[in-house]
């Protein structure tokens, strides 16, 4: 079945449910469902036909949730562009999947003309309003939502692709993930029902629409008819606290980078959320000791630990009865997928034996959209000519009972408040300064953001100063990839055979005061 | 006072969040958090420099956006806590 028709379902089975709650506006699955409606109209009007991309370039917006729809409404494929996303990546992603429409906001709208400009390409734009008059080149986002008559008839089925994931690739270049309607339909259908999910549930989620695990928990509420809460931030804590106890919040999706901050709260009291039924954590493992902070303080909530990707959505998690005896495991499948711990010929290796995780089931991408070279590395012949498997990259090892612990990734990517970055993507930025002779960048250990982005660097210009280069890097990437610690060598640390080792200058990087 | 503390702040944000680019600081009444100049791991870093700058402990009841989402009302903040703390001398 294809996504869309759970919201529509919803606002005809009831249609008066709260489906939204952002910004200050609350939206109806009825006017959910209206708005995308004729959003999704504006967009065929404006040339949008079936299997076209469209951007969704906004934070945390109910006009993002509206677009979402709208796009698959109109038969096409949409894809969320982190909003801190800068001119030269929006170019990159812009010539990668060449959108027919760009729906974005008034002030990070000249992000998305620069690189229209940069590349030579003008799609349809439309901003929603910001404080002063719509940026020159785009239309309005609220006079699309006055559009008149239904969506188009676009003919689309369910093996059609409904979205692209940008996620980082260990080359330096974001990679589209495809995601048919069905791999959604069957990622929501397995985690809804582990979790339990109903239609009085109240999610609130702080996580960016870009990043995959954020934008299903609006999939995952459309799909029950349960009521989500959008944050843009979990900045003020108390503030969203109380925005919980308001709207009565039922589940709560963490990475270990909240629950950290919530872990340095001093006055929160045990019990303080009373109605909180879930919390859920994935991105990265959550250290055993905010496991028991967390049961601590929300003592009446099943906390369930999960481990994915974005290209299988999610690939395991802890059933919470087994939290006492496996803190540290990420856990078992998620229902009606498979996975295994392989060696390097994709033999499966007994349990204890360190080996890479395959994934297998209806949830896994269908690859990287434009780039059958990472794709082939991703998803390798699997046991039936008409399946392929998921190689993750990333190191496991299973119990005697088949739970799952994490090791390691196999490449160098830096997982930073539950955001992977590509060490090579933030070292592209650096050597294009021109005072910058040679750079190697790796993850710091980070209590918060569980590894910060370090770099180690060779100046050919004396002058250069740290905050020259953080500012240089700020200017050209998302906030998460910008270093946190910089520091100045003379060379950097090779190993023996004279390789430039992010080993090495992590291990003798000069700790943060 | 207040204008102390303004600059002050402002100071610390522009060389914490912004890498030194004063041309970027927000003006006293812009949001900090709506306009991505400090993001949830930056509050910690602000509360953390107000706690030392100024001498004063804050409870999580008052990290809120009416104490710090703008330099304006960071400075009333301050401010306030200053003068209550020489009141109760």
């Amino acid at each position: 079945m294809r996504y869309e028709r759970f919201l529509a379902d919803n606002a005809r089975l009831d249609g008066g449910r709260t489906a939204l709650v952002a910004g200050g506006k609350r939206l109806t699955y009825a006017e959910l469902d209206d708005l995308s409606d004729r959003l999704a109209a504006g967009l065929a009007a404006a040339g949008v036909r079936r299997g076209d991309r469209v951007l969704v370039f906004m934070d945390n917006c109910w006009e993002a949730a509206v677009s979402i729809f709208a796009a698959l409404k109109a038969g096409a494929i949409f894809a969320v562009i982190n909003a801190s996303t800068k001119t030269d990546k929006f170019a990159y992603i812009l010539a990668n999947c060449t959108p027919s429409a760009i729906l974005t906001q008034a002030k990070i709208a000249p992000v998305a003309l620069e690189a229209c400009a940069a590349t030579g390409r003008m799609p349809f734009i439309a901003a929603t309003a910001g404080r002063g008059a719509l940026p020159e080149g785009t239309a309005s986002f609220a006079a699309l939502l006055e559009t008149r008559g239904a969506p188009p008839a676009h003919g689309g089925i369910d093996v059609d692709l409904a979205m692209l994931i940008y996620t980082s690739g260990s080359t330096g270049r974001p990679k589209g993930v495809m995601m048919t309607h069905r791999n959604m339909d069957a990622a929501s259908e397995s985690i809804t029902g582990l979790l339990d999910n109903r239609p009085d549930d109240v999610i609130l989620s702080v996580l960016p629409l870009a990043f995959n695990y954020g934008l299903y928990q609006l999939l995952m509420a459309v799909r029950v008819g349960a009521t989500l809460v959008l944050e843009k931030s979990f900045a003020f804590p108390q503030a969203v606290f109380q925005r919980m106890r308001e709207e009565n919040v039922t589940g709560f999706p963490l990475v270990p980078t909240i629950s950290a901050i919530i872990l340095q709260m001093r006055d929160v009291e045990p019990g303080f959320l009373p109605s909180l039924r879930y919390i859920t954590n994935t991105a990265a493992t959550l250290p055993p000791a905010h496991i028991a902070r967390l049961r601590t303080l929300f003592p009446q909530a099943r906390i369930f630990s999960m481990y994915g990707l974005t290209e299988s959505k999610r690939c395991t998690f802890l059933p919470p009865e087994e939290l006492d005896r496996r803190p540290d495991s990420v856990g078992i499948a998620i229902p009606n997928t498979e996975v295994f711990v392989v060696d390097g010929e994709g033999k499966p290796v007994p349990p204890g034996v360190v080996g890479e995780l395959v994934v297998r089931g209806p949830h896994v991408m269908q690859g990287y959209w434009g780039n059958e070279e990472a794709t082939a590395q991703m998803l390798r012949p699997g046991p039936n000519p008409w399946e392929r498997l998921l190689h993750t990259g990333d190191l496991f090892r299973a119990d005697e009972d088949g739970f799952l612990y994490f090791i390691a990734r196999k490449d160098d990517i830096i997982k930073t408040r539950g955001e992977k970055v590509a060490p090579k993507e933030v070292e592209a930025v650096l050597l294009a300064h021109p005072g910058i002779g040679d750079a190697v960048v790796f993850g710091v250990p980070d209590p918060v953001l569980g590894h910060a982005i370090g770099a180690m660097i060779v100046r050919s210009d004396p002058a250069l100063t740290a905050n020259d280069v953080a500012r240089h890097c700020a200017a050209r990437l998302e906030d998460f990839m910008v270093p946190k610690t910089i520091e100045f060598r003379a060379e950097l640390p090779k190993t023996d055979t004279g390789k430039v080792s992010r080993r090495l200058a992590a291990e003798t990087m000069e700790p943060a005061e | 006072m207040t204008q102390i503390v303004k600059e002050r702040v402002r100071a610390f944000i522009v060389e914490n969040f912004l890498f030194g680019d004063a041309s970027q600081a927000p003006a006293d009444d812009e949001s900090l958090i709506e306009n991505d100049v400090v993001d949830s791991t930056g509050v910690l870093e602000l509360v953390a420099f107000i706690e030392d700058g100024f001498n004063l402990s804050m409870a999580d009841g008052d990290i809120v956006p009416a104490n710090l989402d703008t330099l304006e009302r960071i400075a009333a903040f301050v401010s306030a806590r200053a003068a209550a703390a020489v009141a109760a001398e």
